[in-house]
């Protein structure tokens, strides 16, 4: 199997708090990786690594598409392809909706100037065309502050995808939302593994991960506790290991670890 | 009488007001209250007394003195969108013109001397961008201690005693900083550049894109990727440069540098700002509110003598006239955005 981005021996240490130890993680070309685990287990630490916003301690190394990476910064992995769509905080409450959609990543001539005008066209056709935003009272220039959970998340996905991502890593995207914005942003999920683009997924409710993932990995207390291929466990397995694992700490009885341990 | 079909509107249509030019307007609530407070205090002004501001004079009084604080409020509304504050502005005035006096007197030269304020001034602001990005203290308490430091750099090397400015009479400096073109003196222009320029950045440049988002969201714009410390480095020195050049401004108009110049401005400064409609918890503020509200500000002292007031009433109605013209304008153009 291609992967898109491989961890290998990654450990992060804060002071005297070891957030990641040893840590082996890849994510395969074309491959949606459920990511769970509790409150403080690592996952945050563990997407932070992979966007270059942390780098790890010496001695783990990083690949995309086989390449070793050296230091990485948050630019460069950009660069590369990842992109992030955080949980609401994503977005700048009180900028237009086109401020938000160009975040960081501003249209501009080499002396800096921006073209505004390019960046309200395009965030109209991804209104129309991505978003789905019909109503006459959303504009390009209409503040984020007013819009609903599903749209907001709606912007932080769309400005994910418009920018050519090649691994797009859902922190907790359902996190607040209403049924049928869960489902329409299942469905985004969905349409990356389509578009054949790589994705890891966050969550804390399995409900929500089991069905638009190829394959979970567990994470607890800084490490790997597990990981299963969708195809050889059925979700009722799955909930009675994670129970096991919230228990334990371990998947140690019988997980079938697709051959990691 | 309503059937199913009219009542199921889209959601986000309640949002949506039938009026198209209510919400063409809507971005622009902020500008639109503070214009109103502004003609309202006019019309009290004029009432109050009709004479002094029928007469073209008093115009003209204002073009030269608002200039004074409104060329630092300009710059000083990109450091409040950004969430921080600069209060060492005074002191960086002085400390500017402390240097102008050093190499003028030095070298005689007055393009080397306007080099030097100007250069002081600038590193000044960055000293105190530094020291809020790099160390991490709070703005606030950051720059209270170099508005101190600079004051006492001013005062330990003018050893207390001012100078005069009258050399530079003769030079190109002195009209083209306050000359008179008609009724309309130079300062004033200067102040039409500088907001002209704060503008540009602010609303046509990256630079003022990631400002706003730095001022609104640091979390998110870090993790976007943003450097966010390089634009707030940037906001403090514009402040350090326009404090430099704005000491120069006033010092030529008197021609005597004292040092304590920058001394009694710093309140009108902020209240510019904060009357303009910048938040002060970022991410919001029109550089169009900064400059209507210079002239406000400035406009009060005088209205309140030309009224008949004097002593200890000033202050009493300048306070009103301040927080409640705040207030008019929050709700001004917090109804119109809603």
């Amino acid at each position: 199997m291609d992967y898109v981005l491989q961890m290998k021996n990654i450990s992060k240490t804060f002071g005297e708090v070891m957030a990641l130890h040893n840590v082996n993680f890849e994510v395969g070309t074309n491959e949606i990786v459920g990511l769970l685990g509790d409150n403080g287990a690592g996952k945050s630490t563990l997407v932070k690594t992979i966007t270059g916003y942390h780098q790890p301690d010496p001695g783990g190394e990083l690949y995309w598409r086989g390449q070793r990476l050296g230091r990485t910064s948050v630019a460069g992995m950009r660069k590369l392809g990842v992109q992030v769509v955080y949980q609401e905080r994503a977005l700048a409450d009180k900028q237009s909706l086109w401020r938000n959609i160009f975040m960081g990543r501003e249209l501009t001539n080499r002396l800096g100037v921006l073209d505004v005008k390019t960046m309200r066209s395009e965030t109209q056709n991804l209104m129309n065309e991505v978003m789905g935003f019909t109503s006459s009272a959303i504009t390009p220039e209409s503040t984020v502050k007013h819009f609903s959970g599903g749209e907001r998340q709606g912007v932080a996905i769309t400005r994910a995808l418009y920018f050519q991502a090649e691994l797009i890593i859902l922190d907790e995207p359902t996190m607040g939302l209403s049924l049928s914005e869960t489902k329409k942003t299942l469905e985004f999920v969905a349409n990356i593994k389509k578009q054949g683009k790589a994705a890891i997924f966050i969550d804390h409710n399995i409900f929500h991960v089991y069905p638009v993932v190829d394959r979970i990995v567990v994470v607890d207390r800084g490490t790997i506790a597990g990981q299963f291929l969708k195809s050889e466990v059925t979700m009722d397995e799955l909930l009675d290991r994670l129970y096991r694992v919230a228990q334990t700490g371990s998947l140690a009885n019988g997980a079938p670890a697709n051959g990691k341990e | 009488m309503s059937t199913p079909v009219e009542t199921a509107q889209p959601v986000a249509d309640n949002r949506a007001n039938s009026n198209r030019l209510l919400q063409k307007a809507r971005p622009y609530g902020l500008q639109f209250g503070i214009v109103f407070v502004g003609i309202l205090i006019w019309f009290v002004f004029a009432l109050a007394s009709p004479l002094t501001w029928r007469n073209k004079e008093i115009y003209g009084a204002l073009m030269s003195t608002v200039p004074f604080f409104g060329l630092v409020a300009l710059p000083l509304t990109l450091v409040v969108i950004a969430n921080e504050i600069d209060l060492s502005f005074p002191s960086v005035m002085a400390f500017g013109m402390t240097m102008f006096a050093i190499v003028l007197n030095s070298t005689g030269n007055v393009l080397l001397a306007l080099a030097a304020c100007l250069l002081a001034g600038t590193l000044a602001g960055l000293l105190n961008g530094w020291i809020v990005v790099k160390i991490g203290i709070p703005s606030l308490v950051a720059t209270i201690g170099t508005s101190f430091f600079w004051r006492g750099v001013v005062l330990v090397v003018t050893n207390g005693t001012g100078t005069s400015l009258v050399p530079i009479q003769q030079t190109f400096l002195y009209p083209l900083l306050v000359g008179r073109i008609g009724i309309i003196p130079m300062q004033m222009v200067w102040m039409v550049v500088v907001a002209i320029i704060v503008w540009y950045f602010l609303n046509r440049h990256k630079f003022g894109a990631h400002l706003y988002l730095t001022g609104d969201n640091i979390d998110s714009s870090r993790l976007m990727g943003i450097n966010v410390d390089r634009t707030k480095m940037i906001a403090f020195a514009s402040v350090g440069l326009a404090a430099a050049f704005a000491g120069l401004v006033v010092s030529a108009e008197l021609l005597y540098f004292w040092p304590t110049l920058g001394e009694g401005y710093l309140l009108n400064t902020l209240a510019s700002v904060f009357l303009g409609g910048t938040s002060v918890f970022g991410g919001t503020g029109t550089v169009f509110g900064t400059f209507v509200a210079s002239f406000i500000i400035g406009s009060i002292n005088a209205g309140i003598v030309a009224a008949g007031l004097t002593g200890f009433w000033t202050q009493l109605i300048y306070g009103l006239i301040i927080v409640g013209s705040v207030s008019l304008q929050t709700v001004l153009s917090r109804r119109l955005r809603k």
